[in-house]
């Protein structure tokens, strides 16, 4: 069953049928699903709800397609940890980490992408597309693979060689632009107007934003039902950050889960944060930047859903943090070394955030805190390789190896970090 | 005739400036005004332009020479 009923503008509140279209023909502001509440709080429990499939498509009643035709490679229903070892560090009795980097192409984006292709399919279009420096292009790729359409990826001309081979072992149409990410961008917006294709972030934006709810409904079931106290995630275009809330919020609509008045935190990279920006000079408006870091996944100047990541910052009462290329990978390290979770550098950027937001006492110690981690540590390894210890390398005997052992435990790279940034 | 939507994005030293109003008289497009939202210190039109492609090309980038930022409706597209 399906209960997406229509579109409906964010600006003027205009409502449109469920087709490929993503803003209001009357003020130009940005369409949202809209669902049939009445009918989902007599239809949906707990219970259909966990008799569904161990993926995000047990949530199909709140996604806008049918979960017999989506386009499914085993996204969501990831781990929720409780990060015990972290917590002590960083002071947190109720701490836990959404490590969305076990979806099949390793990151958050998986969700979003398996709603647009199964919506692109239902429109009957043939070719999906976007554009993007990593994470998103993986997942079309494989989306497309896996749905039996065509796909056409735009990327950086610049970009490593790594994050090219994620996506074109999938056999898109890999298309590598000369210049810099403006330059992209403003390409890939003249083609969404000219070619009749399912681009996921522009014409069917709309359902492809609606996947990252499911992130905030597997919070609430895995913590039995309940809503966490405080979320913090990574923003970029604050299309993840508002959608999770949207998540949570319809639970508590629904009579899911109680309300709890959830508060809503969000992290930034410093070189490209027009988000906290805004928020740190109590604005809604946001004056677009240039990017300038390594979490090049968050590496959005002009975000879409910045007004709105602005406005669940004020309704929650959550609070902003942005952090330095070197808080980044210290946030990867701290994380590995203390919970096993090795993330790209988004999940740098909320860990460190985070640790940010509990030194300026914005984290109440017995808080239920979910932190998201939002991608794979593999996508990103150039960034965090330089500040590793190297492997130690002996000749075959005993002494040697001791030798080896006595030097790496007296060397300070190799002592765990402490929450104040400084390795003990 | 062709139709385009941008958002202008205006500086705080443009804000007082027609910018709007001359690209119009200067060149053979039309303008239409969807939404906007002017602060003191920044300033936002989302617009549609109708005209030929070239006169609307040439339009922009005179507007872009006044140091207005302009984006696609749906600001930035490229993603992580």
């Amino acid at each position: 069953m399906n209960f997406a009923k229509n579109l409906k503008c964010k600006e003027c509140g205009r409502v449109y049928p469920l087709d490929p279209v993503h803003v209001c023909e009357f003020c130009f502001g940005p369409l949202e699903v809209f669902y049939d509440y009445e009918t989902l709080g007599r239809v949906l429990t707990r219970e259909r709800i966990e008799a569904g499939p161990p993926t995000m498509w047990r949530y199909a009643d709140l996604l806008p397609c049918r979960r017999e035709t989506a386009v499914d490679i085993g996204t969501g229903f990831t781990p929720l940890i409780r990060a015990n070892n972290l917590g002590r560090l960083l002071g947190l009795n109720n701490l836990f980490i959404k490590n969305d980097c076990q979806n099949p192409t390793w990151s958050f984006k998986d969700r979003v992408v398996s709603v647009a292709a199964s919506v692109a399919r239902e429109f009957e279009f043939d070719t999906l597309a976007c554009a993007s420096t990593g994470n998103l292009a993986n997942s079309v790729s494989a989306h497309a693979a896996r749905a039996g359409m065509k796909a056409c990826v735009f990327i950086p001309g610049d970009l490593e060689q790594g994050k090219v081979i994620g996506s074109a072992v999938y056999n898109p149409t890999l298309v590598a632009v000369e210049g810099g990410y403006d330059d992209v961008n403003r390409l890939c917006s003249e083609l969404g107007d000219k070619y009749p294709w399912a681009f996921v972030n522009i014409n069917v934006r709309p359902y492809y934003a609606e996947g990252s709810k499911t992130l905030g409904y597997e919070v609430c079931e895995q913590l039995g039902w309940r809503a966490p106290d405080h979320c913090i995630a990574p923003m970029a275009s604050g299309s993840l950050y508002t959608k999770i809330y949207k998540g949570i919020k319809e639970l508590t609509w629904l009579g899911l889960v109680d309300w709890r008045a959830t508060r809503m935190s969000g992290a930034q990279a410093l070189g490209c944060s027009p988000i906290y920006e805004a928020w740190a000079r109590g604005t809604f408006t946001i004056r677009p930047q240039k990017p300038q870091t390594i979490a090049k996944s968050l590496a959005i100047g002009n975000p879409a859903d910045g007004y709105y990541a602005l406005k669940v910052l004020e309704q929650t009462n959550g609070a902003a943090a942005a952090v330095t290329d070197d808080e980044v990978i210290e946030g990867i390290k701290l994380l590995a070394e203390t919970e096993g979770i090795f993330a790209e550098t988004a999940g740098g950027v909320v860990i460190s955030g985070l640790r940010r937001l509990v030194q300026e006492g914005r984290v109440d110690p017995e808080e239920v805190v979910v932190a998201f981690i939002t991608g794979a540590g593999l996508k990103t390894q150039e960034a965090v390789s330089p500040a590793l210890a190297p492997a130690l390398t002996i000749r075959p005997t005993i002494d040697s190896f001791e030798e080896a052992l006595g030097e790496r435990q007296r060397s300070p790279a190799s002592a765990p970090i402490a929450v104040g940034g400084e390795r003990r | 005739m062709e139709k385009k939507r941008v958002k202008f994005t205006f500086v705080q030293e443009l804000i007082k400036e027609p910018v709007i109003w001359k690209l119009a008289k200067q060149y053979d497009v039309i303008t239409n005004i969807r939404r906007a939202d002017v602060s003191d210190d920044r300033g936002w039109v989302v617009l549609e332009l109708e005209g030929e492609r070239d006169e609307i090309e040439r339009g922009l980038r005179w507007v872009e020479e006044q140091g207005v930022r302009i984006d696609p409706v749906y600001e930035d597209i490229v993603e992580g």
